[in-house]
Formats: C-alpha cells, structure tokens, sequence
C-alpha cells in the first residue's frame, strides 16, 4: 500500500512548477471529441458489466443454441435455426436499448453521475449522442456475434437489399422506441425499482414478445393485444424479412414509431437529472 | 479581473415549507480561499448547489464570474470546476480512465497521470471506483475538478472522513490552487481547515451569515485562561477577584470536574498579571488548577459562541 506517499510541495521549485501547473486556462474541447470519449467510456462501463453481459450476450446466444439444437418448442414449420434468429436478434437489441440503458442510466442518477456530467462542458445533447452511439455499438457486436453463431448452426436468412433495408430501420426505430422508454423509466423511478422493473419486463416481453415463437400460436385474442408491444413489432417484422422473405407489415413500423414518440415526449418532460 | 468570483446577494431558497437559506448575501475574490462555515444543515451546500447552477434560486441575485450560473451555463462550464460532496463517478469506472475522460472535455487539461501522482492515486489507477476507499474516492472528485484548470473551483466538503494524509494532500493542492491564481470556494465544517487554508471565512447558520471576516479578525487575536478542577469553585467571587470585565464560563466535563474560562473585555487586560491574580486566588481558595493554560481564541470558539453548542439534527 503507497497510498501515503503524497507529493510533497514545500520549496520554491516545486512551487514554481504548481503555478504552472494549476494556472487557469479554462476552454471546452471541440463537441466531436467529448462525444467519442464519453461514447467510449459507456461502451467500455456497458461491456464490463457482468450482469449486463450476460442480459446482452450470453442469454441471447445460449437460447439461439438451445433451442436450436434441443426440440422442446414448437418453435413453427423450418429449420429450427432460421426459425429462432429473428426473434433472438429483437431480444438482443431490447436488452441493450431497454434493459441495460434503463439499469445503467437508473444507478448513474442515482450515484449522481449525471449530475456531476451537468456541471463539464459535455451537453445534455452531447451525453445523449454518446449513450446512442454505445448502444448502437453494443448492438452491432450483438448482431455480429449472434449471426455468426446462426450461420454455424446453419442459418439461411433469405435476404434482398430491400428486406435488409427494411429490417436494418426497423432496428434503428425499435431502438429509439425502446431507448425512449428505457430513460422514461431510469429517469422518474428509484435505481432498485428500475433495476427490478426493467428485468420483469425482459423476461415478460422474453415470453410473450414472439422471441421465440411467432405470436400466431397465441389464441387470438392475446394475440391482438400483443401486436402493439414494440418487441413484437420488432420481432414479427425481422421474422417477415429474414424468415419468411417478405417485407415487414406497415403496422410494425408504425407501432415502433408511436412507442417512440410517446416515450421520447414523456421522458423529455418528465426525466429527473438527480 | 475586477469581477468577483462568486457574488451572492440576498440569496433565497425554499423546499416545501422549510426555507433553506434566507437572505444570504457574501463575496467572493478571485485567486482567494474563502470558506462557507457551519453546522449541518445551515445551507452551505444549497448555497454552493445554486452557484453551481444545479439549483435555481427562489429569490436574490447570484453571479459567478459575472455571470448567471443558470443562464450562462454553458459558458461557465468550462471555466468552472466542481467537486461534489460524494458520488458523481460510475460505480464500475477505473479511476484514471475516469479522469481522463474529464480531461477530454476540456481543451487545456492538467496531464491526468501527474495529477494522479500528485493526490497519492497512481496506485489505484486502474482500480474500479466502488472499490476505492472513500478517502481515494475523495481525492479523484478532487482531482476531477481540477484538471481542466479552472478559474473557480467549487469543493463541498473536500475532506470530509479523510484521513491525516489525505486531509494534507487535499489542503497542499488548495494552496497551490490558491498561489496558481485560482478561485476556491469550499465548504467546510473543519474549524482547523477554515483556518489555514481560507483568506475569508463566511459563517452560516440557519441560511444566513452570521460572521465574516479573515480567521485574524473573526478570533480577534484573543487570548483566554483556561483550567479545570475538582474542587468546588465561586465563580462569582472569582470574577470579582479578576479586572472588571473579565467573565467566567464554566462547563461540566465528568462528574464533579468542571473546566472554567476566563475571558477579558480589554484584549491587554489578559496579561502576566492576570495569570498572576487567577493562581493566587486559587491558592487562597484552595483549588489546585489541573491543565492551566493561556490560549488563543480559535475559530472553533468563535463558531460555538456563534452557533451554539447544541447538536444538530441533520
């Protein structure tokens, strides 16, 4: 243990070398490069995170695998692995833009991290950009690693430039869609009820979100009421264009879009930075 | 420069149905320490919350460098530092790496890794933040606020729970703040750190000063005799004994042992004479006089005259 050894600061020379040391010369860095460093920091606190890694990769591999290779789910007609793919891949994207923004954004308020980000150079709208751009980089790892893994277990997506276009926007609205509410949530409630409240929701959407099965195979009923969750709309349209090689009803992209819009409106109304 | 640091006027604010700080009005220099003082709760860090521009005022005028903390902010933000009271860092980011990125949002920044050195952290570079002790944990929001070389920097209880070493590191890189030309404004309830560390010291209770002035002229250079004993002791006929207006202050310090102070109105009353008088009444009165001592006057008396001596509830 060194943590006495202090640097001393007694003698003209070393008082000379504090002055210029600590003589003001305030400034901001330029907004790109606070961005990229905040950006990195989140995706470096996102990766580390072993609750968050298991959410954001482990499970979503291990039911890609597991139900792939075992038949205990009716998962519908086909090879079980191009079946499956759709639905995990919307899992994966839920668990980074809803479940670990949520978590992580309920404890940095909570440890008044946000607030202390408040009082550096770095903009509300610059911390914004950065937790976008970590989020969409955790997901680029997610899809990358959970394609790789499909196409091993022989996966066949069937795909046409306008099917990736399509799905390729449903992922960027579903993860406004779900960012949006994952602030919405980490910014009015306490860290442990966003902790416990953003888990039960991965789990319930996990069951009843068409992650591993279509929601065609629910009675009609909660089938309905299941359509206008926006994991479903995610899930159904990526199942349309990576399965099924059709494009992706207009009602997925216009769930996702109203999901946005009242999460983003409510969040940006009521979001509490400490 | 003819600006003040930080000027306060009138200042006000409310939570619900308790008010906070009610009329408070103090100036700071630039390049000068200055000290809010006082017990928990007398409304140093709302005080210092709303220069910061995380609060709004209810009432009165705040300007930080000139400007308004809440509208100027972003003008503001990189000309000011700020350390919070606890907390401010992701449980799971390593230090350095944490400095570093506050260094990144400013374009001037002090090296990260001398600054680490210089506060005794190098060792816990790359420690997690939840795993730093509270004293470590301390010295990087310290730090943090510092290595954009700020004109102003905001320390709210910068060495609260520290330990001997650290409290020194902390007060050593005030100073050389403070000799660099940097404003500091800290709150403290460490009469010593008040002390040697502030040109001005503002003492606050219930939400308004309640004395001002440089640690010279708040303790006014006065000296006080203090002893205790066991032995019953006449204050009264004491006090008659000593030159007029000298005053006699006792307090309970366990069982039948009581400490007594005697304090004169004329600072030059209190002199060899005085000592002389007091020891030859107690031999007359039978009281041997255990710790008898001339002292100066601290701010810790100053502030207890001033405060009472009542505990607060937080």
């Amino acid at each position: 243990m060194t943590e006495h050894t202090f640097g001393a600061s007694t003698g003209a020379a070393s008082e000379n070398g504090d002055t210029s040391l600590f003589a003001p010369a305030p400034g901001a860095a330029p907004m790109w490069r606070m961005v990229a460093a905040q950006t990195g920091m989140e995706l470096r606190v996102m990766l580390r995170h072993g609750e968050q890694f298991l959410l954001t990769m482990v499970i979503p591999v291990l039911l890609l695998v597991g139900f792939s290779l075992v038949s205990v789910l009716d998962v519908g007609e086909g090879a079980r692995v191009d079946a499956l793919t759709p639905g995990v891949l919307a899992l994966a994207v839920m668990s980074t833009s809803f479940t670990g923004l949520a978590i992580g954004t309920g404890f940095e308020r909570r440890y008044g991290v946000l607030k202390r980000l408040g009082a550096t150079p770095l903009s509300r709208f610059g911390l914004l950009a950065a937790k976008t751009l970590a989020v969409l980089g955790v997901q680029a790892i997610q899809a990358t690693l959970l394609c790789a893994v499909a196409l091993a277990l022989g996966w066949s997506p069937s795909l046409t430039p306008l099917g990736v276009s399509a799905a390729i926007t449903l992922v960027l609205l579903a993860t406004a869609a779900f960012s949006s509410l994952a602030l919405l949530m980490a910014g009015t409630l306490r860290a442990e009820a966003t902790l416990a409240g953003a888990n039960l929701v991965y789990v319930l959407m996990l069951g009843l979100g068409g992650v591993l099965f279509p929601t065609s195979s629910f009675p009609g009923p909660l089938e309905q009421a299941v359509s206008v969750l926006p994991i479903t709309a995610l899930s159904s349209g990526l199942r349309a264009v990576l399965t099924d090689g059709t494009l992706p009803g207009l009602g997925a992209f216009a769930v996702l879009a109203v999901w946005t819009l009242v999460g983003g409106l409510l969040a940006s109304r009521f979001f509490r930075w400490d | 420069m003819d600006t003040a640091a930080v000027e306060v006027v009138d200042l006000v604010k409310r939570y619900g149905a308790t008010t906070a700080v009610s009329g408070l009005t103090f100036s700071a220099r630039r390049g000068a320490v200055t000290a809010l003082l006082g017990p928990n709760g007398a409304g140093k860090t709302t005080t210092i919350e709303i220069c910061e521009g995380f609060r709004r005022a209810d009432g009165g005028r705040v300007r930080v460098l000139g400007l308004d903390p809440v509208a100027d902010a972003s003008a503001l933000k990189p000309r000011v530092g700020v350390m919070p009271q606890s907390g401010g860092v992701p449980t799971g980011a390593r230090a350095a790496e944490w400095l570093r990125l506050m260094a990144s949002f400013h374009a001037r920044p002090i090296a990260p890794d001398l600054l680490l050195e210089r506060l005794g952290l190098t060792s816990v570079a790359d420690t997690p933040f939840r795993r730093l002790s509270g004293g470590q944990q301390q010295r990087l929001s310290l730090a943090c606020a510092v290595v954009g070389r700020p004109e102003l920097v905001f320390l709210d209880e910068p060495t609260a729970g520290l330990d001997p070493q650290a409290r020194m590191a902390t007060w050593d890189l005030v100073t050389a703040l403070r000799g660099a030309g940097v404003a500091v404004i800290l709150t403290t309830h460490y009469m010593e750190e008040a002390e040697r560390l502030a040109d001005r010291v503002i003492v606050i209770d219930h939400g308004s000063v309640v004395a001002e002035g440089t640690p010279a002229e708040l303790t006014g250079g006065r000296r006080e005799v203090c002893f205790s004993t066991d032995s019953p002791v006449d204050t009264a006929r004491l006090e008659s004994a000593l030159p007029a207006g000298s005053r006699v202050v006792s307090r309970s310090v366990a069982g039948d042992h009581r400490e007594y102070t005697l304090t004169t109105e004329d600072p030059g009353a209190l002199g060899p004479e005085f000592l002389a008088t007091v020891t030859a009444w107690c031999a007359s009165a039978g009281v041997l006089a255990e710790d008898l001592r001339v002292r100066r006057r601290t701010l810790e008396d100053v502030f207890l005259e001033l405060t009472g001596r009542e505990l607060r509830e937080r």
